[in-house]
């Protein structure tokens, strides 16, 4: 055990390949996207959470109405992702942010698509851009692109 | 209530990468110094808890591999908790309260070196609405630390100010994965390659872990000429849901301050969770902390974060000041998941 | 959206109103979604392992012992169960041990398996404190039984690698069954 040991290593890939129950509430927001609609739940202030939920995130109860919300919004908050990394929606470097959609009273994360952080300010208007092919998926939201499409 | 104290600690000398170490091999020296210190034979301790993750290194069941540097067979009490270490020693606390257990070893340890932390991290956000996007750690801290910029809560000076008190304090610490730092001007005219982050205001990807020994009572007075009493400790979570939560907040920090009686007396130290230098502002707002108190002596996670035990070192750290006097009341604070999502807070006492 | 059908109690929400999406009753909604996830690692075995794995290529099988009660592990982690303590001294075991015990395979996983049914089975390697798990060839599989002595089949020198599929399965030797009761506690 005294020579120098050298030491081995090896690829290794962990895949998940899960296969999950929606639930009315998320399958209903699915749905929606793979019909370019978006909508949120009511909260049991009236508020109206979006991506929609299936319980109040202050109260814990129940949550049935559902309500449209618009395709386009505002940033809330963001941040630049330089390195983009595998199984983002972009494959540019772009922003990671907080979007208030019009009508909704919390914001989604998802990714805005505007060249450079110099082109971003947080109140931007911002709206969707539809993936071609929609599947029922949070990602049918290709990402959000500024309004005006001004970079 | 009964009396449990911190009583042995002992900690990896932190690094990017323990590379050529399975996970017991990188805990088995940290687990045998804590034990040796107090000089536990085998069979004194009554139950183990660990806390770790198998998605840092890649592999399954790791904690059960890691089980054999405490030496379990014969079959012993033992539980794990896929958190940071901080919540396995929670765990031990109850089971000493109630009566289960008057002596526990506690450890936490975390490899991330064989894959991609800022992305490995993603996993455990929502399944359905963040994971498909592959949201980084750091990128999603961004977005906490835009909100407080934006809204007058931080300035990018205090926190490189921050940055270069934490791994300046390090300076001291033999463990400390970074020591020493630019100085606040120089680190400011760093480009913020994580608009609004730079790359100092982010703590560094770490292998280590930290191994603890807690008793009740007389144990604790004999296995340490001065414990570090719990006095109190408390954790809380906030909401997954980062669109529905002030993100420049975490009241569940506030709450468990309370509960563990934070502001029943005078705080010396305060040993914080904090990966991002933004973070620590959050952390002792909640906490209202004092100017004097002395925060991250050790240099914090700033200047060592191994997942999954960068919080018990915390408990760690002000336990050991504690110990040699240099400390009588100390504030330990932990977090676990995505932008203080869950926080634990507990109050250690020499006296 | 009430087209869900769930056991009695386990279904606790009440029906949502879903007028605001506004599609009709016979659109398929999403009820399930596939998400698969890749993490990718660069997987290091530790010292210990590497070193077994460094001499399974020179057709050796290496264990380690404990320095309390001198059992050999085999494949080492590195450190003994027993005291918590660094196994320090690697042992070259023998390539012949005894069947602890054996399951007959009907319903096969995986790209390798060999054609069903077939005997998986752990062997106790002489002077080992635990078995090592592989496939027993060259002998009929209702055959098999706990005691039986065994060796290992290599593949060809030629193909040795830094690996334990090295050893293609086990096979009997002609040698008298071990009593069973010798080989419990050592699985």
């Amino acid at each position: 055990m005294g020579e120098p040991l050298e030491l081995l290593s090896a690829p290794l890939v962990i895949e998940y390949p899960f296969n999950r129950t929606t639930g009315p509430v998320i399958g209903a927001f699915l749905t929606g996207l793979r019909d370019q609609r978006v909508v949120g739940i009511e909260g049991d202030d009236r508020r109206v959470v979006c991506p929609p939920v299936e319980y109040d995130p202050h109260t814990g109860s129940p949550l049935t109405d559902l309500v449209a919300v618009g395709t386009e919004g505002v940033v809330q908050t963001w941040a630049w992702v330089e390195t983009v990394r595998e199984g983002q929606p972009l494959q540019q470097p772009h922003a990671l942010a907080l979007i208030l959609l019009d009508g909704a009273d919390t914001a989604m994360l998802h990714v805005v698509d505007c060249g450079s952080p110099d082109a971003l300010s947080t109140g931007d208007r911002v709206r969707i851009r539809w993936a071609e092919e929609r599947s029922g998926s949070i990602c049918d939201i290709e990402c959000f692109e500024r309004v005006g499409g001004e970079q | 209530m009964r009396d449990v104290a911190i009583v042995s600690v002992a900690q990896s000398v932190h690094r990017r990468s323990a590379r050529e170490l399975n996970e017991v091999e990188m805990i088995q020296p940290v687990i045998r110094q804590a034990l040796d210190q107090v000089g536990v034979q085998k069979g004194e301790i009554d139950f183990t808890c660990s806390g770790s993750s198998d998605y840092l290194a890649g592999q399954a069941f790791s904690f059960v591999m890691t089980l054999d540097a405490v030496g379990p067979t014969p079959p012993i009490s033992e539980s794990h908790v896929e958190m940071d270490g901080a919540w396995a020693l929670y765990e031990a606390w109850v089971k000493i309260q109630t009566g289960h257990a008057d002596t526990a070893l506690i450890y936490g340890y975390g490899k991330s070196s064989p894959g991609d932390l800022p992305r490995v991290l993603s996993r455990q956000l929502d399944p359905y609405y963040y994971q498909p996007l592959w949201p980084d750690s750091i990128a999603l801290a961004g977005l906490q630390a835009r909100l407080m910029l934006e809204q007058g809560l931080i300035t990018e000076q205090e926190m490189a100010e921050i940055a270069y008190r934490s791994r300046e304090a390090a300076k001291t610490n033999p463990h400390a994965q970074l020591q020493g730092s630019q100085s606040v001007e120089e680190l400011l005219a760093q480009p913020r390659s994580y608009d609004p982050l730079a790359r100092h205001d982010c703590a560094p990807i770490t292998d280590g872990g930290v191994a603890i020994v807690i008793a009740a009572g007389e144990k604790a007075a004999k296995w340490c000429s001065r414990p570090a009493w719990i006095r109190g400790i408390d954790h809380r979570i906030d909401s997954h849901n980062l669109g529905a939560r002030d993100l420049t907040k975490a009241p569940s920090i506030g709450i468990a301050a309370a509960k563990a009686g934070v502001h029943d007396g005078p705080i010396d130290i305060a040993e914080l969770h904090a990966p991002f230098t933004h973070q620590e502002k959050i952390i002792r707002t909640e906490l209202g902390l004092s100017d004097e108190v002395v925060v991250n002596p050790s240099g914090g996670p700033l200047a060592a974060n191994p997942m999954m035990g960068a919080g018990l070192i915390r408990l760690g750290e002000v336990a050991q000041r504690i110990h040699s006097g240099e400390a009588n009341r100390g504030v330990a604070h932990a977090t676990s998941g995505l932008l203080l999502q869950q926080n634990l807070v507990a109050v250690l006492e020499g006296e | 959206m009430t087209d869900i059908q769930m056991p009695d109690q386990l279904w606790t929400q009440p029906a949502i109103n879903d007028a605001a999406l506004g599609v009709s009753a016979d659109v398929e909604q999403i009820q399930r979604i596939r998400i698969p996830a890749a993490v990718r690692y660069d997987y290091v075995p530790g010292l210990a392992t590497t070193r077994f794995l460094r001499g399974l290529a020179n057709k050796e099988i290496l264990g380690e012992r404990c320095q309390t009660t001198g059992e050999v592990y085999v494949p080492p982690r590195g450190v003994s169960p027993i005291d918590g303590l660094p196994t320090v001294e690697q042992v070259k075991l023998p390539h012949t041990g005894s069947v602890s015990t054996f399951c007959v395979v009907h319903i096969a996983f995986g790209t390798n398996a060999p054609p069903t049914p077939f005997c998986t089975a752990l062997v106790l390697l002489d002077g080992a404190a635990v078995s090592v798990y592989g496939p027993i060839q060259e002998i009929d599989y209702d055959k098999v039984r706990i005691g039986m002595r065994v060796e290992a089949v290599w593949v060809e020198d030629d193909q040795l690698d830094t690996s334990f599929e090295n050893i293609k399965w086990w096979r009997p030797i002609d040698e008298p069954d071990v009593d069973p009761e010798l080989l419990k506690g050592h699985m």
